[in-house]
């Protein structure tokens, strides 16, 4: 005989129908949990990364630009776009009251490519005045980005040494990007120099649905920092009351309505995973209630066999010990695959901006998943295994005459 | 060294009753010496399951002693009576009693399993010989499911003895079994005391007598 452990096993053995359902029943809670937390914090993390990407205060744009929703629809659902606004915009607006550091940016879309099924969003930065973008590349390219060189988002299918080809122009792809989680991903980044020759051919090919645009003298986009000692707020309204045919936009304001979806969003999740939780938890008790229950002739057997109290007790947890580790163990493949499997597609499904956590960061959740899920199994046994603890031997084997 | 029952009182509540307590066993004593058996009988309710249950540590008296090595078996904590049990006492409960999830040859090494006892070879060929003398031997691979009421009778008194226990304690263990397996069982239960052990039978079977040492009769809780 293999001893009192082995007894654990094949009485849950003894009973299949039995313990899959309570192993299913865990892996049911350790994926609701893990996978509910994981969304939770992935999404916090994907509006901390859109946060920091954009890095700016305050970002101007021509006033057409956010009557169509264009430029918010480009920063927070990754759709493409492109606009522009004479140069002179920056001048007059470094000069407003309140305006600290100050950098255009310049917009274009690819028509094709062969990283890309779909267009992808170009945007070109000013190395030397830049404070948003560069410093996230220096993360992934050390050096100075040369003329036709350019650094992409994680999810394009690009790699560091191809070439891609927009509206005719060979460009180098020097780096990839970490992943943000946000529209970023599949944006492409060069300097201005390159990205006003790409306007340039695309004018040329007449494939820029602006016909009448030089692209030494416009820019897409402004992003400021504040001076010290002024609000974004009031420097927004400055710019809005004294430069025309622009609109200042703060970008805290930009992100509160992601925000408020993200927090609604990790609400219901939130009260998902407490009602799985609380659900799960009575179905084990009475799972476990219903198997001591059935089974009391054994236990009593097994105490006129010479089983303590203690022993009946340790028995009923250790089935339950056992069944959550394999359950958790199983929930917890099985949420790990659907996480970074369908990352992806929970990002598009919520339209929200999406970035896992760090492997070790999973790896923490993971394990409090487990432990979580392994507690309440066990605390839902406890009440069976002390009830089995009491019970009256010699009753319950009489009972059967 | 014998088993004493001294002045066993047990009492029980009783709800649906006038009386809301009552008792199943009067200042009963009584003493089981090694190598005799010791039939109980009575009408059904007189408190020989009772008894039985006091003495072999399953059921704690409301009065009296169960004494064993001149030390009362109740004062022993529950995991230090649970273990005396296991050791020196072997138990026949009521009906079937077989654990589903084992075969035969598991069941009856139980009470070596439960303390995570290795069985040696003589054990194990000691296990073989029970299966042999109670006429089971080819069932030692089967599931309960797939046997008699006989022959789970069978298996749970090989299971009660396989420790060579001190006490023995069988509750009607021939009831549901026929002439040819009842005496099958008392001239077993008889060869074991035969050996060494002190045997308490609690049944209604009147050819019981004829392995005893002595008969005592119950009714309404006392020895008559």
């Amino acid at each position: 005989m293999n001893g009192f452990k082995n007894l654990t096993v094949k009485s849950l053995l003894g009973k299949p129908v039995r313990t899959i359902v309570l192993v299913l029943l865990t892996a049911l809670l350790t994926l609701t949990v893990l996978d509910g937390s994981l969304t939770q914090t992935s999404l916090e993390k994907g509006i901390d990364s859109l946060e920091a990407r954009l890095g700016a205060d305050v970002m101007v744009v021509p006033y057409s630009a956010t009557t169509k929703q264009k430029f918010e629809d480009m920063v927070l659902q990754g759709s493409t776009g492109y606009f522009y606004m004479g140069k002179n915009y920056v001048e007059e607006i470094s000069q407003i009251e309140g305006v600290g550091e100050v950098s255009a940016q310049f917009f274009l879309a690819s028509a094709s490519s062969s990283c890309c099924s779909l267009p992808v969003q170009i945007i070109g930065y000013e190395p030397e005045t830049d404070f948003t973008i560069s410093p996230w590349v220096k993360k992934s390219y050390g050096k100075k980005l040369d003329t036709y060189d350019v650094v992409v988002g994680n999810d394009l299918n690009a790699f560091v040494g191809d070439s891609l080809y927009f509206y005719g122009v060979k460009v180098n792809v020097a780096a990839k990007l970490e992943k943000t989680g946000t529209s970023y991903d599949t944006t492409v980044f060069t300097n201005s120099d390159t990205i006003k020759e790409l306007i340039r051919s695309s004018l040329e090919l007449k494939m820029n649905d602006f016909v009448d645009v030089d692209p030494d003298n416009v820019v897409s986009c402004v992003l400021i920092n504040v001076a010290d000692g002024y609000n974004p707020e009031e420097v927004t309204n400055n710019i809005n009351l004294h430069v025309k045919k622009v609109k200042a936009i703060q970008t805290k304001e930009m992100i509160s309505g992601v925000a408020d979806s993200l927090s609604g969003v990790s609400s219901v999740i939130g009260i998902l995973i407490g009602a799985v939780w609380v659900l799960g938890a009575v179905i084990m008790l009475l799972a476990f209630t219903m198997s001591v229950n059935e089974r009391k002739k054994e236990f009593a057997v097994l105490r006129v066999l010479g089983a303590s109290r203690g022993k009946l007790a340790s028995l009923v947890m250790k089935e339950a010990l056992l069944t959550g580790i394999v359950g958790s163990a199983a929930g917890t493949l099985i949420a790990l695959v659907v996480m970074v499997g369908f990352g992806g597609l929970i990002e598009d499904l919520l339209g929200l901006p999406f970035l896992l956590p760090s492997a070790g960061a999973v790896a923490g959740y993971a394990a409090a998943a487990i432990v979580l899920t392994i507690v309440t199994g066990a605390a839902a046994a406890a009440v069976s295994a002390f009830r089995i603890s009491r019970i009256d031997t010699g009753v319950i084997l009489r009972g059967d005459n | 060294m014998p088993l004493s029952a001294e002045s066993l009182t047990k009492q029980f509540i009783r709800e649906s009753k006038n009386a809301n307590c009552f008792s199943a066993v009067d200042d009963v004593s009584l003493r089981l010496e090694e190598g005799t058996v010791t039939v109980l009988t009575g009408r059904s309710g007189g408190g020989k399951t009772t008894v039985l249950n006091m003495m072999s540590g399953l059921l704690a008296p409301t009065k009296g002693r169960v004494l064993l090595d001149d030390s009362d078996i109740y004062s022993l904590a529950d995991k230090e009576l649970s273990r005396l049990r296991n050791r020196r006492f072997g138990v026949i409960p009521q009906g079937q009693t077989a654990i589903h999830s084992l075969n035969v040859m598991q069941n009856i090494m139980l009470p070596y399993t439960l303390y995570n006892e290795r069985a040696d070879e003589d054990t194990l060929k000691r296990a073989e010989e029970l299966l042999e003398r109670l006429d089971i031997a080819g069932l030692s691979a089967s599931k309960p499911a797939e046997l008699s009421g006989g022959e789970l009778r069978r298996m749970a008194i090989a299971r009660a003895v396989i420790k060579k226990p001190d006490f023995i304690f069988a509750d009607e263990p021939t009831g549901d079994l026929d002439d040819e397996n009842t005496k099958t069982v008392f001239e077993f239960l008889r060869s074991a005391a035969d050996e060494g052990a002190a045997v308490l039978i609690v049944t209604h079977e009147e050819c019981a007598a004829a392995y005893a040492d002595r008969v005592m009769k119950m009714a309404s809780g006392k020895i008559v």
